[in-house]
């Protein structure tokens, strides 16, 4: 049993990107008290953040692998779970180029392990039928692998959605909770950050970037997780019809080469570069991997105008030692999801199944609740409206009406609600992800001191001590000399 | 309803008065903001109105001159009400707290909704992602309106009007500005800025720099900066670390135009604003455009001029007054970016105004009708962050064909 004083869980799950977020979820249809323990101010800091938000089709993985079968799974899962969690998601299709006869038999190959993994429908498509499907692309592809089951979803939109759905259904979450020490006691084990302590029955470790620290904690040695750079470059969304397809040239062993695609709010995404690294904490973008963004989306679709780009990112791929996805169990009650490098957006659903089934195996009762609801109305409900239920909406609560952020079009109702639903934006880029607010072409330049005041007010906070995203990011050093 | 005027800071107030002057009733001022006056509100340092009333006056002084008349005259404005659609026959699309979403049928339309900044993202500067860095627009929001200091040590990459006004903001409130950094080899603000702002505080202005990167995990620890080539390219070499915990952008303002893009209004390439008329008329009959919005002026007495226009010429066209009696398209040789407006279709004496790409000295204006030149205006020196204007005289003005506005210079 716990020890007294200590806050008791049945499980415990480490880490708030897609990953851990689908677990709770999934866990939370169960009778279990569940929290989600992240270390940073908001869920969806890591790699679920900055990613190509692509569900693939789940050709690219070899046979036979957890990455194949999960991806392939959890795509075919991914539009309900969308729907159920009132996420945007469009099933948009995608292609890989080729640009010779070398590449077409890369692609030809590709054919080939994707009818394997269990993909349907995928077919080759010639020069002409390409032009035809993709008006953009380049003269000189010369035929293109064609997925029609890919499809495009924000994944930081799907993140704290399955965390806000855990949570209606009784989970919490734990912010800048930064698990630093386990220790197994009897049946449970105990879980510190710093001085802060909880303890759980079960332990998932979806760490990310960390997950490798995380389990050895409990003596699992077996694997390590280095970051490989992924840089981008997002363009207004005057250019997002540039791409109807997600445009991905043929892969190399480093990645699934760099891409073009639209994205389900409308802009151009373009990227990512795959670079080595050692720190797990560099999320910079470089010169030289913003010229080579260019330089290779270009090549596949020579009109994009980057000279419309409305911000450039950089996010972090997990890469794990065994080459596939790492969901093991080396302590009963304690499971590993490591390593969860592309597809693992696409897999998250399954990669959820999948641990429930674990746990059942290792012989964890998991008793349904009566009253889980897999349901959480979408948060681009106002926006989605029509005008007679906008005005209904407006009536019942003015703040609908006052649009707070000019470019993305996002009333002050809509970025209350994000403060106030589950999982709560507690700081600038918090309301910004889930709103969309100073996403658009001024990038917060209007909205951003409203947004603060917004947030001081409701989170009780002083004006100065609002941040960007958490910890010491302060956006303000304090008073004018009038002010003060 | 006859007039709606999309803006409430100078130039639509100005608009407003000047279409009220002209007859007009059925009208009404549409403000997003809670508040008329627009970005003046924020504009706290003094230099407004030297053209215009012949007195320094701070931006909130200035607005509220016009301000006062709008509320004397009794036109109805609506605050807090943001413009989502204009169709281009006229019908608009709002939203406010107490209206919800409403649209209105409107005769003739003014389009005064401003400019916006360039934001960093659109350089595109390599490095992290950190709190502390601002466009100064919104640096000056938070400082002037809110009472609150974004940073203590600071970098402006820039050296547009806000930025250098900002510049000495910062300084007065405390903080220490280490370098004003321009891409290009000039300043694109006021030289009195320049003066004003940088020079009598020595803040070094650092002509042909950019910043290449960016620095610090959740708030700014710096930034490089490095000397750029001829081509704008940084020169490898050249970076120099400083260390701040603020960047100010001033790198741009690009007028407000999603509105006219849904109405069906010709953009300019070159201004990022409508195509304009002498009458500061669009593409759309019925429709015009004024202030920063049509395109970006260093001085406001010219927006409320420009407005001035607008309000009159968009009053004549709701009485049903249709002079047409020239069809002349203005050209640029390039060293001239752009000419506003950019046709003639009325022959009256016509402001023609214009910025030019580059420094130039010892410059001559020329302008041509059919290969004559028609008006020439002599000027020691001009830049791009100074509108010029020349007047055509209506004699002079052709039934058709263009107008060729050329610059020779020594540079
Ligand atoms: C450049 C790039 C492109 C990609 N493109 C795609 C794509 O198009 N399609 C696709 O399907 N997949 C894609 N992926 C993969 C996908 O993004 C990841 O598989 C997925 O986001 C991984 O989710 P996660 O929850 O495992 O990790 P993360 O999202 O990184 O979450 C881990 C979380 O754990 C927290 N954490 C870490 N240590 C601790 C600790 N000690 N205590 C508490 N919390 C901790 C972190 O703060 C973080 O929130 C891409 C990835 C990258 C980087």
């Amino acid at each position: 049993m716990a020890a007294e004083g200590i806050a008791y869980y049945d499980a415990a799950v480490i880490g708030a990107g897609v990953a851990g977020a689908m677990t709770a979820r999934e866990l939370s249809r169960y009778d279990l008290k569940i929290c989600i323990l992240e270390k940073e101010n908001d869920v969806a800091m890591g790699a679920s953040r900055a990613n190509s938000a692509i569900v693939h089709a789940g050709f690219d993985a070899k046979e036979g692998t957890l990455k194949a079968k999960l991806n392939v799974k959890g795509s075919e899962m991914m539009s309900r779970v969308a729907q159920e969690l009132g996420v945007k998601y469009k099933n948009n299709g995608s292609l890989v180029i080729a640009f010779d006869e070398k590449e077409r038999s890369m692609i030809e190959k590709l054919l080939i392990r994707g009818n394997n993994n269990g993909v349907r429908g995928l077919r080759i498509v010639e020069r002409e039928e390409l032009r035809r499907i993709e008006p953009n692309i380049s003269e000189k592809a010369i035929c293109a692998l064609y997925a029609p089951t890919g499809a495009i979803i924000c994944p930081y939109e799907l993140t704290a959605a399955a965390v806000g759905n855990a949570m209606d259904n009784g989970a919490e979450l734990l912010r800048n909770f930064e698990v630093t020490g386990i220790e197994k006691k009897d049946d449970v084990f105990e879980i510190s950050s710093g001085s802060k302590k909880i303890s759980a029955r079960i332990v998932i470790n979806a760490a990310g970037l960390y997950a490798d620290k995380i389990a050895a904690m409990v003596g699992d040695t077996s694997f390590s997780i280095h970051p490989r750079r992924g840089e981008y470059i997002l363009l207004d969304k005057e250019c997002g019809a540039a791409a109807v397809h997600t445009v991905f040239r043929t892969p190399t062993e480093k990645g699934k080469g760099i891409l073009v695609t639209p994205t389900v709010d409308g802009n151009l995404l373009t990227g990512p570069t795959s670079v080595d690294m050692t720190d797990k904490e560099d999320k910079s973008t470089t010169d030289d991997g913003l010229a080579r963004v260019k330089r290779e989306t270009s090549e596949s679709i020579p009109s994009i105008p980057f000279a419309k780009t409305i911000t450039s990112f950089c996010g972090l791929r997990a890469v794990g030692s065994t080459g596939d996805f790492i969901i093991t169990s080396p302590v009963r009650g304690f499971i590993n999801a490591a390593g969860i490098e592309s597809p693992g957006l696409s897999a998250s659903p399954a990669i959820a199944e999948f641990i429930r089934n674990m746990l059942l195996e290792q012989g964890f009762s998991l008793k349904l609740r009566k009253d889980y609801n897999p349901v959480r109305p979408p948060m681009h409900g106002f926006a989605c409206a029509d005008t007679e239920e906008k005005n209904r909406i407006i009536k019942e609560n003015p703040a609908f009406g006052r649009i707070v952020c000019r470019c993305e079009r996002v009333t002050e109702g809509e970025i209350l609600e994000a403060i106030r639903r589950n999982p709560g934006a507690r700081d600038v880029d918090g309301v910004k992800r889930r709103t969309r607010s100073g996403m658009g072409r001024c990038q917060g330049g209007f909205c951003s001191p409203r947004i603060m005041e917004i947030l001081a007010d409701e989170l009780k906070l002083p004006f100065e001590a609002v941040t960007k995203s958490g910890g010491a990011s302060l956006m303000c050093v304090g008073k004018t000399k009038e002010g003060r | 309803m006859e007039l709606v005027i999309i803006g409430g800071g100078p130039a639509g107030m100005s608009a407003a008065v000047a279409a009220y002057e002209s007859g007009v009733r059925d009208m009404m001022i549409i403000e997003r903001d809670e508040a008329l006056g627009g970005i003046l509100r924020q504009c706290i340092h003094n230099g407004f109105g030297l053209h215009r009333f012949g007195e320094e006056l701070t931006g909130p002084e200035y607005a509220w001159k016009y301000e006062k008349q709008v509320k004397e005259l009794g036109i109805p404005f609506k605050l807090n009400t943001t413009v989502l659609d204009i169709t281009p026959d006229k019908t608009i699309t709002a939203v406010n707290p107490e209206d919800g979403v409403f649209t209105i049928k409107a005769k003739a339309v003014i389009l005064a909704m401003g400019c916006r900044e360039r934001p960093r993202g659109a350089l595109n500067i390599a490095g992290t992602r950190p709190a502390g860095i601002y466009s100064a627009g919104t640096a000056q929001k938070l400082v002037n309106m809110k009472g609150f200091m974004p940073g203590r040590s600071v970098v402006i990459l820039g050296s547009g009007d806000i930025g250098l006004i900002m510049a000495r903001r910062m300084t007065l409130e405390g903080a220490e500005v280490k370098a004003v950094c321009e891409l290009m080899p000039y300043s694109g603000g006021l030289a009195r800025n320049i003066e004003q702002c940088l020079n009598d505080f020595k803040i070094p202005l650092r002509l042909s720099h950019t910043v290449v990167r960016v620095f610090g995990k959740e708030r700014l620890t710096g930034v490089s900066v490095a000397r750029v080539d001829e081509n704008r390219r940084p020169v490898p070499g050249t970076e120099e670390y400083i260390p701040c915990d603020t960047l100010l952008l001033s790198v741009g303002l690009i007028p407000e135009n999603e509105l006219s893009k849904s109405a069906g209004i010709a953009l300019s390439g070159v201004t990022g604003g409508p195509e304009v008329n002498q009458d500061r008329q669009t593409t759309v009959p019925g429709i015009f455009a004024c202030g920063n919005v049509l395109h970006v002026h260093d001085l406001v007495d010219f927006v409320s001029e420009e407005a001035e226009t607008a309000g009159k010429k968009a009053a004549e066209y709701i009485i049903g007054i249709r002079k047409k009696n020239a069809d002349v398209t203005l050209k640029t040789d390039g060293r001239i970016r752009y000419t506003v407006p950019q046709r003639i279709t009325e022959k009256s004496d016509v402001n023609v105004y214009f910025r030019v790409g580059d420094v130039f000295r010892g410059a001559c204006i020329n302008v041509y009708s059919g290969g004559r030149l028609i008006a020439s205006r002599k000027k020691a020196r001009v830049a791009p962050g100074e509108m010029e204007v020349i007047k055509i005289k209506k004699e002079l003005i052709p039934d058709s064909g263009e107008l060729y506005f050329e610059l020779e210079a020594k540079k």
